[in-house]
């Protein structure tokens, strides 16, 4: 058995077997252990049964994978596009940036809408998270975390609280306060604890119920009022950058997406993953779900936004032309689904035509990366945050 | 924190989609057939080979992609800010004129994928070579770093100064042409790569990103979960492509005239014209909504249940029907799902004295299946104690009482007492913005309600509730 090479950091009695080498510090279950190379091995090959190897158990998963993408090729009778041929295509699109926000000292790195339709929460890479009110361009409230790359943050259902974290590996809950004497953040609450940044937060439908993604490769659900794990949900391989949940009837799916190059689909009650989309070239920014809940869109660091569809099993559209060289960072669906929104790394957005799979606009305005893009929640604009230090709002 | 080797892959991963892809397009750029046609430039009294102008790489771009000038400008300055073509009369000044102005393709030595990250040794015998040639008159940020690497790396100077020298030496005896070329394509390198202050650094990529996790062990256990999912996926019922997509297709034409980006909402878009109007008839104490609003309750059952006057123009069918109880009973078991844990033992208690406990006052019609597993879930109450309950009664609203009151006068009475808004004029003059109105903070509202003593999770009928309705 050949020892790979690794980086050791210390050197030491292993936990295992007591004996004096240089350790491998991994996690098992977000628990930190110190294992000399030689257990760690023995640990992986636990479980196996006579003749197994892991090799053998990663060739078998191969396999399943390969005859599942079979499947699902069998029931793909028709492609979108040919299917939006009847569709009248799109006239002339013009939208522009009807607001700036200034304000911000550093790069935006993520922003939310209030349920009251103008109101917007951003944060920043030095730790300011400002509440705005987008139409008369004021702000309403800022509160300085004691981390930088705040790199999300989330509006309350009630418009009364805000979540935000990142590089502190938490997620705190800041209730509004209107009274200009009191400092929000003495009422900081820690809800979320995580053992590597936290890359996405979202409030379920409540106040109470917070969601959130790390690059510790898990996502969690917390109780806000206690601070309480209540699910955990395991199955990225790598860092997860980006949540969304399901806006369907039974409100109880959410869906990921992370470096592993996988979109995972989670039941919130059993934290199982139920769905899996592997098909991106590389890692994955941002997902949203289409308004109806039946299918989501992603976009990634291969330059491509791509559309999977959950009752289909597959991937059934992607949004891409030769033009574009830089990655997707941040997607939102216009609010009748027909308008994909994608700001992309190279300071542009491109507004896509979901049905027809062509690019109906590309906004430039922007100075540096387009980090976020949000639409507002009954789809009048969308809001752009990027690293230019501002947000644009466009309509 | 990590390791210097770790963070240099880990970085070098992420840039590399984009980057070849640049690349790709860069060689392509430079094919003899199809590329750009360069020529010799004359740069004041040397000719510089193989160079083109910026309009020559504007045009290229437009024809390539077929994409309009502004993008193309767009991409065009790309390449220069990332290093990939260079300017030869401005050096410093990486942008793109789409003019005569010469640039140059850099040499794939000094390409981002091949040299990245720049070496601080090498900065440093760059820095030493413009020093030696400038005779100390570097300028003033460049003096700042060599005096910073010079502090820093003060035990190899001299080596640097010794490949500085050695590095000025050979070039001299290179041909002027040459020794020019190789200065700017160096040049152009440091300048995307030690950018002087107040230029966009274009090699800032935010926090660590990685591949694989150490946390996560790819062992036994994670292959065997791995293929248990895989099993389970291949099982799964699947539906046609052609109906999944007609859906969307139907989906898309039924909301298009309520998306306002699509097609613009009445009166007007409160961003574009100023006019707050559109805002204030759709909120949600209205007493006479928008027609658009009603017909959207016909689309899904979820719909009029997450618009509050929906609900309540609902509930009002429902008390004529006798059957209001359902609507409550989905209500507070929506309340315990979303609510505080800790009052999730009284709710449940609430939920059965009112509405399932026999002879209840509200009591409500659940199979008996149903309400045996639930009562014996009453037992140790958690938060989806209640789901199942709540689906059965979902839909049986949906499937008979939801149908029954879009066909009915009610709801009709009121399509057709609903308004449609008149459109709002664009101002006459385009400069002069209209007064724009702040709106109270919802955080205002609640904070009142609090002072009175109510609690935040009230009865979502209120107008300033947020935490059941979802709008």
């Amino acid at each position: 058995m050949c020892d790979q090479t690794f980086l050791a950091i210390t050197f030491g009695p292993c936990d295992n077997c007591s004996q004096n080498k240089p350790l491998m510090n991994i996690y098992l279950k977000n628990e930190p252990i110190n294992y000399c190379s030689l257990c760690v091995e023995l640990m992986a090959c636990q479980g196996l049964a006579k003749g197994e190897t892991t090799n053998t158990l990663k060739a078998e998963s191969e396999s399943l994978k390969a005859k599942l993408e079979e499947e699902r090729a069998k029931l793909h009778d028709v492609e979108l596009h040919q299917v939006a041929e009847k569709i009248e295509a799109l006239g002339q699109f013009v939208m522009k940036t009807r607001r700036t926000l200034k304000g911000h000292g550093n790069k935006v790195l993520c922003m939310d809408w209030c349920r009251d339709k103008r109101r917007i929460v951003s944060s920043s890479q030095d730790g300011k998270v400002i509440v705005w009110d987008a139409y008369t361009t004021n702000k309403e409230h800022a509160v300085t975390m004691p981390c930088t790359w705040v790199m999300a943050c989330a509006y309350a259902p009630s418009g009364c609280a805000v979540a935000c974290g990142g590089l502190d590996n938490k997620c705190s809950v800041y209730p509004l306060s209107l009274d200009k004497n009191e400092n929000l953040a003495a009422k900081k609450k820690s809800v979320a604890m995580h053992t590597n940044y936290l890359s996405s937060c979202s409030f379920t439908n409540s106040d109470m119920q917070i969601l959130t993604s790390s690059g510790d490769g898990t996502c969690a659900l917390w109780d806000v009022e206690s601070g309480q794990l209540l699910q955990s949900f395991h199955g990225h391989s790598a860092d997860v950058l980006s949540l969304h949940l399901a806006p369907s009837e039974t409100g109880n799916t959410f869906v990921s997406g992370g470096c592993d190059k996988k979109a995972n689909v989670w039941d919130m009650r059993s934290g199982q993953n139920v769905q899996s989309f592997e098909t991106h070239e590389s890692d994955i920014n941002s997902v949203k779900y289409y308004p109806s809940g039946d299918a989501f869109a992603t976009g990634s660091d291969d330059a491509t936004c791509r559309l999977y569809d959950l009752r289909a099993d597959r991937e059934v559209a992607i949004y891409s032309r030769d033009s574009i060289i830089f990655g997707a960072s941040s997607v939102d669906f216009s609010l009748s689904g027909r308008l994909l929104f994608a700001g992309y790394n190279d300071y542009s957005i491109n507004v896509w035509d979901v049905l027809k799979g062509t690019r109906v606009a590309i906004l430039f305005g922007h100075e540096n990366r387009v980090s976020t893009v949000r639409v507002s929640p009954d789809g009048t604009a969308f809001c752009s945050g990027s690293w230019d230090n501002t947000l644009r709002i466009w309509a | 924190m990590t390791i210097k080797t770790l963070s240099q892959h880990g970085v070098q991963r992420q840039q590399m989609p984009c980057l070849t892809k640049m690349e790709r397009m860069i060689i392509s750029m430079q094919d003899p057939d199809m590329g750009i046609k360069l020529r010799n430039q004359r740069l004041l009294i040397t000719v510089i080979p193989h160079a083109m102008t910026g309009a020559d790489i504007f045009e290229w771009l437009i024809k390539k992609f077929s994409i309009s000038d502004e993008e193309a400008l767009h991409i065009g300055q790309i390449f220069v800010k990332y290093g990939y073509i260079y300017p030869l009369k401005e050096p410093r000044n990486l942008i793109l004129k789409v003019d005569n102005s010469p640039y140059r393709f850099q040499t794939p030595y000094y390409w981002m994928s091949t040299r990245w990250p720049a070496s601080e040794l090498d900065y440093a015998i760059y820095l030493a070579k413009k020093n030696i040639r400038k005779q100390g008159e570097l300028i003033e940020y460049e003096k700042e770093c060599y005096n910073a690497l010079h502090k820093r790396i003060n035990h190899t100077w001299d080596f640097v100064v010794m490949q500085a020298r050695e590095q000025l030496r050979a070039s001299k005896q290179r041909r002027k042409a040459d020794r020019i070329v190789l200065e700017c394509q160096e040049q152009a390198y440091w300048l995307v790569n030690r950018p002087p202050p107040g230029t966009l650094d274009n090699i800032d990529h935010g926090p660590e990103r990685r591949t694989t996790n150490t946390r996560v062990q790819l062992n036994a256990d994670f292959y065997k979960k791995e293929i248990e999912h895989n099993r389970i996926s291949l099982a799964r019922n699947r539906v046609k492509s052609s109906i999944c997509l007609e859906s969307y297709v139907k989906y898309c034409e039924q909301y298009q005239p309520h998306d306002p980006i699509m097609q613009g909402c009445l009166p007007s878009n409160p961003w574009i014209t100023d006019d707050i109007m559109f805002w204030n008839m759709n909120c949600e104490t209205v007493s006479v909504p928008t027609k658009l609003r009603v017909e959207r309750w016909s689309f899904s059952f979820m719909e009029l249940l997450s618009d509050p006057v929906g609900r309540k123009e609902f509930l009002t069918y429902l008390e004529k029907e006798f059957s209001a109880e359902n609507l409550c009973f989905w209500q507070a078991c929506e309340d315990v799902r979303h609510g505080e844990t800790s009052k999730i033992p009284g709710k449940v208690d609430e939920v059965y004295k009112q509405f399932l406990a026999p002879g209840a006052s509200r009591w409500v019609n659940i199979d008996s299946k149903t309400m045996e597993k639930t009562l014996e879930g009453f037992k140790r109450p958690h938060r989806f104690v209640l789901d199942d309950a709540q689906m059965h009664i979902y839909f049986l609203m949906k499937k008979d009482s939801y149908p029954r009151y879009l066909k009915s006068d009610l709801y009709k009475n009121l399509l057709a007492r609903a308004v449609v808004p008149q459109e709002t004029k664009k101002s006459v003059l385009p400069f002069i913005h209209r007064q724009r109105h702040s709106s109270p903070s919802p955080a205002l509202a609640t904070q009142a309600a609090e002072d009175d003593g109510k609690t935040k999770n009230s009865n979502s009928f209120k107008s300033n509730s947020g935490t059941a309705s979802r709008l």
